[in-house]
């Protein structure tokens, strides 16, 4: 298994480790819940380098990265990020990724730790003009700081600007520490945060700066198990779990990133053809009625049939009940409605709920 | 740290004997492994149970994991409390987070079970 820059640091804080996509990443330090409440509450502190970042640069890389995302890439200018995805010809979602755009023809994808491969061959398949690709994803940490005193925290450690100023899908590039860093105003948890990207040998000084500063804050180290928590209740989809190469992106609610009004982009005759024929799978939201935990894979039914699984699914440690994202067949959907969830052979009762579950701070 | 007093299984439940009644429950070692308990489903009062046969599932934020019988009998009561309050198993894994009472059939299946000591080393060997 892979292993992050930051690996012996979390093995000093003796973090529980898990796989995750190849990488032995930490799943938790102290408690998945505490580590979700610092996040909601103060701030917690990530390590996020298992993520992939391509540099796309020189000539025709405004043209590759706009005719691989779905989202329309044109609309970037310097020092924003889009949210997006790229399909394939079928419409399938080969990933879904930020796009960083440096400056012209200068970018940075942000692409899942699982598919850096797959990714990689896929940008470099469809690069017909000589632009240069390189993945940087061995030599780029990635450290994030989340949650309401991320802003606070950050800001002392750089003196040049008030980070409160970079909003939200914005970056800047300054030092933190003394290190330089892609200072960027995104994140997975749905609360306001910063996601910290410098040259893997900084990664250790950085953690290391802004561990006391965190925990000064009140705030904690946080694993990917409280990530998935956290990313569940700010209803934000997970690749490999909530789609994968078969999904489109109508089929779990992702439509609006896909942008095909005068563009052209892969995968765009397909998905215009889904669109209008309209959708066999959504996507919803629900939460348990009672303590039963749907997780993965169960199914769902309605009326006694079986309408779909769980994509995603877990306890809630802000609302303190069990929430999910499910796949099912029926075509409407409204808040309240019942569905049953199948748990270890037993039925137990759902309601369908509003996405995202929390209102999500930016 | 492990109480003497109790048998242990190698899937981390405990059985306190009194009498031909046995009280089941997970070890300190397992809750601290587990973590963030936030469901426990139990058999209902009356169901036969087989000793190393599932019984029932605790679940963690992260996943759910088997509970296993450490002697066949009779479940004759069972801790509805933890049913609202599950956090009793992370919080006193060893008094009032307690799962189960069962009059067992055969008292020579505790022998079969670890005592404080071997399970003791179990788990230094798990855990190295």
């Amino acid at each position: 298994m892979k292993r992050t820059p930051l690996y012996q640091v979390h093995e000093s804080l003796n973090a529980k480790f898990t796989e995750f996509g190849g990488w032995e990443m930490p799943l938790q330090y102290s408690s998945i819940v505490k580590e979700h409440l610092a996040v909601r509450t103060t701030v917690g502190l990530f390590d996020l380098s298992h993520m992939g970042e391509f540099e796309v640069c020189g000539l025709g890389a405004n043209e590759l990265v706009q005719k691989l995302s779905t989202n329309d890439a044109g609309r970037l200018t310097d020092g924003r990020v889009l949210y997006t995805l790229f399909c394939n010809e079928t419409g399938g979602i080969v990933d879904d990724l930020l796009i960083y755009r440096h400056a012209d023809n200068h970018y940075m994808l942000v692409v899942n730790a699982a598919n850096i491969d797959k990714d990689l061959t896929w940008v470099e398949t469809h690069n017909n003009a000589g632009t240069k690709i390189k993945n940087v994803s061995e030599n780029t940490a990635l450290i994030a700081l989340q949650g309401p005193k991320s802003i606070d925290v950050l800001n002392s450690f750089v003196p040049e600007r008030d980070v409160s100023g970079i909003s939200f899908f914005r970056f800047a590039v300054d030092e933190v520490a003394g290190i330089r860093t892609v200072i960027s105003r995104t994140g997975y948890t749905g609360e306001i945060g910063f996601e910290l990207y410098v040259p893997a040998e900084n990664a250790e000084r950085l953690w290391n700066v802004l561990y006391p500063a965190v925990m000064e804050a009140d705030g904690q180290p946080v694993g990917l198990g409280a990530r998935d928590t956290l990313r569940l209740e700010a209803g934000l989809r997970l690749y490999g779990m909530d789609m994968n190469d078969d999904t489109n992106p109508f089929e779990v609610g992702l439509g609006k990133f896909v942008k095909s009004k005068n563009r052209q982009f892969i995968g765009k005759r397909a998905l215009l053809a889904q669109k209008k024929k309209g959708i066999t799978k959504q996507m919803i939201g629900f939460q348990m009625l009672d303590r039963a935990v749907a997780r993965a894979g169960y199914a769902v039914y309605q009326d006694g049939e079986q309408v779909g699984e769980v994509t995603s699914g877990a306890p809630s440690p802000s609302l303190k009940c069990n929430i999910g994202f499910a796949s099912v067949t029926f075509q409407t959907a409204s808040d309240d409605q019942k569905i049953d969830i199948e748990v270890r052979g037993k039925m137990h009762a759902a309601k369908i709920v509003t996405v995202p579950f929390i209102s999500p701070g930016t | 740290m492990i109480p003497q007093n109790l048998r242990y299984m190698e899937s981390h439940e405990w059985a306190r004997q009194e009498g031909d009644i046995v009280t089941i429950g997970i070890s300190d070692y397992a809750q601290s492994e587990i973590q963030d308990i936030v469901y426990v489903e139990l058999p209902e009062v009356g169901t036969e149970l087989t000793q190393k046969t599932e019984f029932g599932v605790i679940e963690s934020v992260k996943a759910a994991f088997d509970l296993y019988a450490p002697v066949s009998g009779e479940v004759i009561d069972v801790n509805e409390s933890l049913l609202d309050a599950p956090e009793q198993v992370n919080e006193s894994p060893y008094d009032d987070g307690w799962f189960l009472k069962i009059r067992m059939t055969d008292p020579g299946e505790l022998d079969a079970l670890l005592d404080a000591d071997s399970y003791q080393a179990h788990i230094e060997a798990e855990h190295a």
